[in-house]
């Protein structure tokens, strides 16, 4: 524990050096403040509390940014090591490849953790300002914290397994785009252009939830919307959220960053430094 | 006395390279073994799989009584590998706090450490902003760490400054005397001679020479140079009583076998007057090495 631990440390300090825990805080406190002031407008007609408005909006806006934060910070996490050669030295050392795994997810995760604290931080305090009532919103902000926490772990796990297969920096960071887009971007338009082909058949009925569950990023944006009853809010995907039962679309948010530690660890323990 | 490092039929190859050929050997508590060779004879490969870092091909590899690579093995192995790099954003001090905490030590130590190999002053800077030879003395600082039975290092002392190198080696005896076995590498053949107890010569992958350099020596059977200088005007008469000597600017060089040395500074003693000065050279490390590599190699 103690390894793991100073191994956190360690990289914590060095993510501050290469000012990613800047960057990360001013990216989400810059884009919550900007939906805060734009979910600012009346909201009577929709009969929910300007909090819960903007917890909706910000679940759209963390489910890219969060993912792309996670792979930003890990796909140098083993290609790095091994483009700067500091990786054969590390490993003769009394620590298990998983315990240098866990270190470096407990300091990114910290970073990522406390860029999205103060971004919802940010954009809570503006709508508890502008609204006291606004504070039945509160238990959705910190479920959206929570949340995202876990759907940063899956991604930074992602993105270790994509830097131990493969072994060079440029690489790992081509992936980690391709993959960002793939799972965030086109996943979802894939979905669509399926329903809208398969016409309310099976697919819409069974293929579709289940096509949600399995993508985390689609998995998180379903638990916030639905568990947060603020689906009117929301459109497109997160329309489908009243069809799937909360605890579905909660397992799989806990489930994924599991199998995602589980699959950069089998990857790490491949690498040959 | 029980052997820290057994190595026995050593294999290693890489697609069509063969990095390794049946090489064994042993290295016992205390001793300080050279391992040298040409670029690519193999020296790096053996040392990564005594780590554990790269996989055999075939052969037999045991470290302090365990596998390479074990959890066993890794707490009492300390490696300094042939380019140490370390993260440039952090300094020699936080790197090392980062090292002691791995091994279970306390983090605290880091400052003693980094003094010991002279890096005191600059401990607090980024390791990005040091020289190559600083850097170096961090990969050295970090092998001190706790008290390890065997140190692998390679080339230790590229990059080194000549007082440090002397440092180094002051730092490797007093470790031996300890009681750690030493498995280091090098191009630096003079520094080698004097501070190690045996030499090892790997060519293209295959162990071609082992021992102490007085056992070399014996072995290689190289001839034995003697310098004659004649008095000012005795030349002709000393080359004529030194059949086959080779006249030079300065004198004439004689070469002969280990085993005629002796008979022969007796016939030239026996010139008395004619004779100024003479200087016998025994084989150099260097003449041993090129002796050994080429035998097997090109
Ligand atoms: N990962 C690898 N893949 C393929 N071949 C390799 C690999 N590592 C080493 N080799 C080959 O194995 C041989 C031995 O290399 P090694 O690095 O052990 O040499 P060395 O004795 O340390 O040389 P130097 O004095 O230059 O450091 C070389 O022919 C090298 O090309
Ligand atoms: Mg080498």
């Amino acid at each position: 524990m103690s390894r793991i631990l100073a191994t956190a440390g360690t990289e914590f300090r060095i993510a501050l050096r290469n000012r990613w825990v800047a960057i990360a805080m001013v990216l989400m406190a810059l884009f919550s403040l900007v939906l805060a002031a734009a979910g600012s407008a009346p909201t009577g007609g929709l009969g929910v509390d300007r909090l819960s408005v903007i917890v909706a909006s910000l679940t759209s806006l963390a489910v890219y940014l969060v993912p792309l934060l996670a792979l930003l910070m890990s796909f140098d996490a083993i290609a790095g090591e091994l483009e700067r050669g500091t990786l054969p030295l590390l490993l003769t050392y009394p620590v298990s490849r998983a315990e240098v795994l866990a270190g470096k997810l407990i300091a990114h995760l910290a970073v990522l953790a406390l860029a999205c604290a103060v971004g919802y931080g940010l954009a809570a305090a503006a709508a508890l300002w502008a609204d006291p009532a606004a504070s039945a919103g509160l238990p959705a902000m910190l479920r959206l914290l929570a949340t995202s926490v876990l759907l940063g772990a899956t991604f930074i796990g992602i993105g270790y397994a994509l830097s131990a297969l493969s072994r060079r920096p440029s690489g790992a960071a081509g992936l980690a785009v391709g993959l960002w887009l793939g799972l965030v971007v086109l996943y979802d338009l894939g979905l669509l252009a399926a329903i809208v082909a398969d016409n309310g058949g099976w697919f819409t009925v069974h293929g579709f939830p289940a096509a949600l569950l399995a993508n985390p990023a689609d998995a998180f944006r379903l638990y916030n919307l639905s568990a947060s009853e603020a689906t009117a809010a929301a459109a497109g995907v997160g329309g489908a959220a009243a069809t799937v039962p909360v605890w579905q679309s909660l397992t799989s948010i806990l489930l994924w960053p599991v199998l995602a530690l589980a699959l950069a660890i089998a990857a790490f323990r491949k690498v040959i430094p | 006395m029980t052997s820290t490092l057994k190595i026995s039929a050593l294999t290693k190859r890489f697609a069509e390279v063969a990095a390794l050929t049946e090489v064994s050997l042993t290295v016992a508590a205390g001793e300080r073994v050279a391992l040298l060779g040409h670029n690519g004879a193999g020296k790096s490969t053996m040392m990564k799989i005594i780590l554990g870092l790269i996989p055999a091909t075939a052969g037999q590899v045991e470290v302090c009584g365990a596998a390479p690579g074990s959890a066993g093995a890794r707490r009492q192995v300390a490696y300094l590998p042939e380019n140490a790099a370390f993260h440039p954003a952090l300094t020699g001090l936080e790197q090392m706090r980062h090292y002691l905490s791995l091994r279970g030590e306390s983090p605290s130590k880091a400052m003693e450490l980094l003094e010991q190999v002279g890096l005191g002053p600059a401990a607090r800077r980024r390791i990005g902003t040091y020289s190559k030879g600083m850097r170096q003395r961090v990969g050295l600082a970090q092998t001190l760490i706790g008290t390890p039975r065997l140190l692998v290092l390679d080339e230790p002392t590229s990059g080194l400054d000549p007082v440090s190198r002397r440092d180094f080696y002051a730092l490797l005896d007093g470790l031996a005397a300890r009681g750690a076995s030493i498995l280091l590498s090098s191009h630096a053949l003079t520094e080698v001679e004097a501070r190690t107890d045996r030499i090892l010569i790997l060519s293209k992958g295959r162990m071609v020479a082992e021992g102490s350099l007085a056992d070399l020596r014996r072995r290689a059977d190289l001839p034995v140079m003697l310098h004659v200088t004649p008095r000012p005007g005795a030349g002709e008469a000393v080359a004529a009583a030194l059949p086959g000597a080779e006249p030079r600017a300065d004198g004439l060089v004689l070469s002969c076998g280990q085993g005629e040395k002796l008979a022969m500074l007796a016939r030239i003693a026996a010139l008395g007057d004619l004779v100024a000065d003479l200087d016998v050279a025994p084989p150099s490390l260097e003449d041993l090495y090129s002796h050994f590599s080429k035998r097997d190699g090109q």
